[in-house]
Parts: C-alpha cells; structure tokens; sequence
C-alpha cells in the first residue's frame, strides 16, 4: 500500500517537473515560430540558391553547384569591395563613438531635462532614412544651402563641388547611425553613480582623470555595444553610397542588389549575402565572446 | 418548421434567459451569413469574384494620373472590374519582383524597350492575346508591333504604347548648341567637363554610348575592350551616375552635371519648366519603345479590355502630352492634335525608320557578361 502511494507521488512529481519543463517552450512558441518562419526557412531558401547556377537566359538551374562560391571567395573583386565596406564602416562607427560621447554624457548628466533631451535623439527616426539622406543634397548641392551662405558671405566667387564621393557617404552613415551609439552610450552612463566621480576628486583627481579613470572605463560597454550596433547596420547599407556616392563608390550590400535585382542572378546574390553575414555574424561572436550580449540587449531595451 | 418561426423561438429562448445575449447575438449573425451565401445574388457575386480586380504597374508620377482619369475611371465604370495600379523604379527591379510572385499577381506592366519583352518571353511569362478584343489596336503603328513579332512570331503578349529615345541633354549656359552637334556622344568623354558629367547607372545605356564614342554600331560592337575603356574613361570623369528619371531632372536642374544622357521626354519636361537645358539625338541615338505587357496567368478577357481603353485615341493622347513621349498611334492614321508633333523623338511618317533600336536578340544574349562586367568596371576595375 505504502509502496504504490509512494509511486503514485513519484509521478505526480514527474509530471510536474515535465510540465514545468514544457512550459518555457510553449510560452516561447509563437516567438520561435515567427523566427524560424521569417527568419530561418527564408536563410535556408538563400543557403539552397546559393548553389544553384544562373543560366545565360531563362530560369535558374537547380542542383549543387560549387561555381558561386567558388567566384565569391577567389575573385579579388568581392575581396576588395569587402574591404573596402569594413573600412567605411569603422570609419562611421569611430566618427559616431566620438561625436555621440559628448553628447551622450550631456544628455545623462543633466539635471531635470533628461526625457526631452531623449525625445529630441529619437526625433529623426519619425522621417524616413532616405529623405534624410536626400536632405544632404539641398544642404552640400552645388545650388544647395552651404553653398549659397559661403557665395554669400562672399567667402568663395564659384561652388565648391562637395557632394558624391567617399566623404559624403561616411556622412550619410554618420547621420543615420549616430543615434543608435548615443542611446547605447548614454544607457550605460546612465547606470554609472555619479558619486564615484565625487570620490575620486575627494581622492585628489582632477574631473579630467576622474572621468579618464572611472567613468570611461565603467562606460565602455555603453561604447562596444553602440560600436557594435553601428558597425554592423553600416557594413549592410546600401541606399547611402546610391543617393550620395559618385560612379565608384559601393559597398558590399550594393553588390547584392546589382546582382539579384540587375543581373537577375539570384544564387550569385545568394552566395554574396551570405558571405557579408558570416563576416558580420563573425564580428558579433567574437563580442558575445569578450563582452557579452547583455549590454547590447540594454541598449536596444 | 419555417425560418420566421426559427427566429421566434430563438427570440423568446433568449426573453426566458435560456441562452446569453452573446450567443443569441452570435446565432443572428450566423444566420445572416448563411442566408448572404445563399441568396440569389450570391451566385453572380462568386462569379465577378473570380476577376474582381486587375493590376497595372508603371512608372507613376503624370502618367499613372492620366491613366486613372481616361482609362482605368471608365474601364470601372463600364466593367465594375477594379484597377490596382502600382508603380516600379525600373524595369530590372520589376521583373525581380515577378519572378518572385504567384502566377497572377501581376497583370499588366508598362514595360521598356523590345529586350524586355524579350526577356520575359526567355522567362516564360509572356501571354497570348485575343487581338479581335482589342479593336483599337488597328491604330498602332505597324513598325512597333512588328518588333515584338520578330520574338514571337505566332502571338503577342503586349500592345505597343509610346516610344522615345535616350539623346544627350547639356545645360545651354555652359554648352553651346554648335559644340553639342560637334562632338554628339563623344562630348561625354571630354576631359573638358570632368566632374560636371552624368550618366545613367544602367549597363545597356553605357555600352550604347561607349560604342557611338567609339565609332561602332550599337547593334553589333566589334572592339568590345575600346567600348569598356570608353565606360571606364566616362566613369572616371563622371560625378554620379544617375538611378531615376527624377535624379536625372535634378542633377541637370541644380547645376550638378552639365551634360549628361538622358530619357527625351525627362528632358523636355524640364525645358516646360524653363530650364535652359538642350536635347539632341546623336546619330543613331538610342531608341526606345515601350508596351502594355500582359504577364502570364492574368485574367485575359478583363486585361485586353483594359488595354483597349488605355490604346483609345482620348487616353492615348492624353498619357502622351503627361509623360512627353509619343504615343504608338500611326499618325498617318490618327490625328494626334497639337503638342505631340512637337515632341522630341515624334516621327510623322509613322515609319520609324529615323530611330535605332536595340536589337534584343544582340543584347540579351550578351546580357549575363555584360551586365556583370559593368559592376566591376563601375567601381573601378
């Protein structure tokens, strides 16, 4: 009798342990099915064209095939291109940390105002990117607004030529990301107690080396995360170097696009996509790594 | 038991408090919706179902706004058949997006040029037309038609609409006329202009341009490295190559570029505007068509209706004097009123002998290295 009412407790605490383990899984259900719907079966879709061959005319040829990969990963072109968009995009991102800093450490600093200082940061996300890189060509255009203030101030007698090159993008990027590093910068100095600072210069630091030895370092998380966040969203653009680049300037997202939208070649643009989001996905392990992806999460929050 | 007393008994269940008003609520409305489903007018409602609408894409701005007013308005009227119309960048994009789509998604794109019908022929989109549904297409031009006929020989899948040509465009103030004619498609390549030059980013056009700046046939490029080398040279003294008629408008109006290529109906609508910017076609230019193309899978009947009211005289001309580019009605036949004969590209005699086009065979076939090849040279390789 005991025996059998012992059993009975057994599995009744088996079930509850199993419940318990489903429970999880069924609560993140619908978020694993949109993922693995909108995410993971279209990346497998990409994985599947991406050896498959484009022929000269017509329909793609199915099959296993080696030759876009092969091309992708031999060819100097896209190496180069690659290259070249990982260069733009630490450009950007050193630009963003070192203009958003200031800003940031203003806006969590300041007494009272905090909340419109941060409406005011999220203003430009109301307007769409796009038009908001268009702006800069009524601002630097040869009939555009700096242009006609120097004419007019009498400092230059002709236009100076400022828009369309290598430049002009990185400012684009500059414009759209900066942003996202000040909300990740301010997040983070937000959390840091501003009376370490005061114990630091009752130590006898100045504020310089007070904010050089203690609320840098505390912020450099805030710092990595925005980094991170900017470095990965420039390395994928491709509307900024349309609208602001001249003939030559690209990145690697335009290749994409001129390869699936233009040449009609999907598996090309397949095997390219993939190849900019391992590099990409690579950066992001290696900080998951060292840094870890809580800040991130904190920043986005 | 008849439905009268049904709805009685239902009511004084409900009075009593034998059912909640929820479900009594609940019980109306399902007995409204299996009535809709069977009533007689359901049957004729299932069957306009089948073809409730039809989808138009084209380039947007005044001519989706002359289409609206003079066919698809009236074609709703006449037919109760909706008009869906959308709008694309361009013809490449388009095509990406149907290659994409379930069969019927798409019904009728207003596409360019002869390559693309051609296109869409290899891709195995391409309809048959019922022309005895289409009695306005006895106006068309013969030339036009002729065209799409040497790719199908035995049926069309698109009606002729307008034609124009991609000529050169140079700002007066800083190009006189007398240079233009001088230099035609060369002038795109003198260091002269460097960094005051345009051009469209569109491979087609760019190896057209290089072969006139060469001196060889659009049509049949013998020294292909001359012709890349012209691309490269035009390139490098390029500002920006421009992606959308409406870039084109602005790089010309605000003083950009100076000279550039450019669509002749763009063109004249900035000189509308005033802007003292000149057109002139280079020989042998390049010429252009486009056609109300009908994707497969579309609902035939409503479409050759549809494109039989945007071939009318009245909607023809009128999308014409919108866009600027000359409709593909036969001026021998029709009579195209006042401001079409003043057109850039018109040609009066209806023949079109005077325009070259692309030969679709020639650059589709080399469209796959070519296409690719313009990529790396355009960053500098």
């Amino acid at each position: 009798m005991g025996q059998r009412q012992k059993r009975r407790g057994a599995l009744w605490i088996m079930s509850i342990e199993a419940r318990e383990a489903r429970q999880p899984w069924i609560l993140l259900a619908p978020a694993l099915t949109a993922i693995c719907l909108l995410l993971i079966v279209p990346l497998m879709f990409i994985v599947v064209y991406s050896f498959w061959l484009k022929s000269a005319q017509g329909a793609d040829t199915p099959g296993f095939f080696l030759d876009n990969w092969q091309e992708v990963l031999t060819d100097g072109f896209y190496r180069d291109i690659l290259f070249n968009t990982l260069k733009i995009s630490a450009i950007t991102t050193i630009a963003c940390a070192l203009l958003g800093y200031p800003a940031a450490y203003f806006i969590a600093r300041s007494k009272g105002n905090k909340l419109i200082l941060l409406v005011l940061l999220m203003l430009p996300f109301w307007i769409s990117y796009i038009i908001r890189t268009m702006s800069w060509i009524n601002i630097l255009g040869v009939s555009g607004a700096l242009n006609s203030a120097l004419i007019w101030l009498g400092i230059i007698g002709e236009p100076i030529q400022m828009l369309y090159n290598e430049t002009t993008v990185i400012l684009g990027l500059v414009h759209f990301l900066l942003p996202f590093m000040v909300l990740n910068i301010f997040v983070s100095l937000d959390g840091i107690d501003t009376n370490l600072e005061d114990a630091a210069a009752s130590l006898g630091a100045t504020r310089w080396q007070g904010f050089l030895q203690v609320t840098l370092p505390l912020s450099l998380p805030g710092l990595a995360a925005g980094g991170l966040l900017c470095f990965v969203l420039a390395a994928g653009t491709y509307i900024t170097p349309v609208i602001l680049g001249g003939p030559r300037d690209a990145m690697f997202a335009n290749l994409v696009y001129e390869a699936i939208i233009r040449q009609l070649n999907w598996p090309l643009g397949s095997a390219l996509s993939l190849l900019l989001l391992i590099v990409l996905g690579a950066l992001v392990l290696i900080y998951n790594r060292y840094l870890g992806m809580a800040q991130l999460a904190k920043g986005l929050g | 038991m008849d439905d009268t007393r049904r709805y009685e008994r239902l009511r004084e269940r409900f009075q009593n408090g034998d059912i909640s008003r929820r479900n009594f609520f609940g019980l109306l409305g399902a007995a409204g919706a299996a009535y809709g489903l069977q009533m007689p007018f359901a049957r004729q409602a299932f069957a306009a179902g089948d073809v409730s609408q039809v989808r138009f894409d084209g380039w947007g701005g005044v001519v989706s706004e002359a289409f609206r007013k003079y066919a698809f308005d009236p074609y709703t009227a006449k037919t109760g058949i909706k008009v869906v119309d959308g709008t694309f960048p361009g013809g490449d994009e388009y095509l990406a997006q149907v290659r994409a789509s379930q069969p019927g998604e798409y019904n009728i794109a207003h596409l360019s040029g002869v390559f693309d019908y051609a296109r869409y022929h290899s891709f195995e989109l391409n309809s048959e037309l019922n022309l005895d549904n289409i009695p306005n297409m006895t106006n068309v031009m013969p030339a036009l038609m002729n065209a799409f006929k040497s790719i199908t020989p035995d049926s069309l899948s698109a009606a002729p609409y307008n034609y124009g040509t991609t000529g050169l465009a140079y700002n007066r103030k800083h190009i006189s006329d007398e240079e233009m004619k001088e230099k035609g498609a060369k002038i795109l390549i003198d260091e002269k202009y460097k960094g005051k030059i345009g051009g469209w980013s569109d491979w087609r056009t760019r190896l057209w341009y290089a072969a006139l700046q060469t001196g060889q046939s659009p049509n049949d490029i013998q020294d292909m490295d001359a012709a890349w080398d012209a691309v490269r040279k035009h390139r490098d003294l390029a500002l920006k190559y421009w992606a959308s008629g409406a870039e084109l408008m602005s790089l010309l109006a605000e003083e950009e570029i100076y000279v550039t290529e450019g669509w002749s109906g763009r063109i004249y609508a900035l000189q509308e505007q005033g802007h003292d910017i000149g057109y002139f076609d280079p020989p042998q230019s390049f010429g252009w068509q486009e056609c109300l193309f009908v994707i497969k899978g579309s609902p035939m009947a409503a479409c050759e209706e549809l494109i039989n009211f945007m071939l009318d005289k009245e909607t023809s001309i009128a999308v014409a004097e919108g866009q600027s580019y000359p409709p593909a009605l036969d001026p021998t036949k029709v009579d195209l009123g006042e401001k079409i004969p003043k057109l850039p590209a018109f040609d009066p005699t209806g023949t079109l002998s005077g325009l070259t086009f692309a030969n679709p065979n020639y650059w589709n076939g080399n469209e796959a290295d070519w296409s690719k090849e313009f990529a790396r040279v355009q960053r500098g390789y």
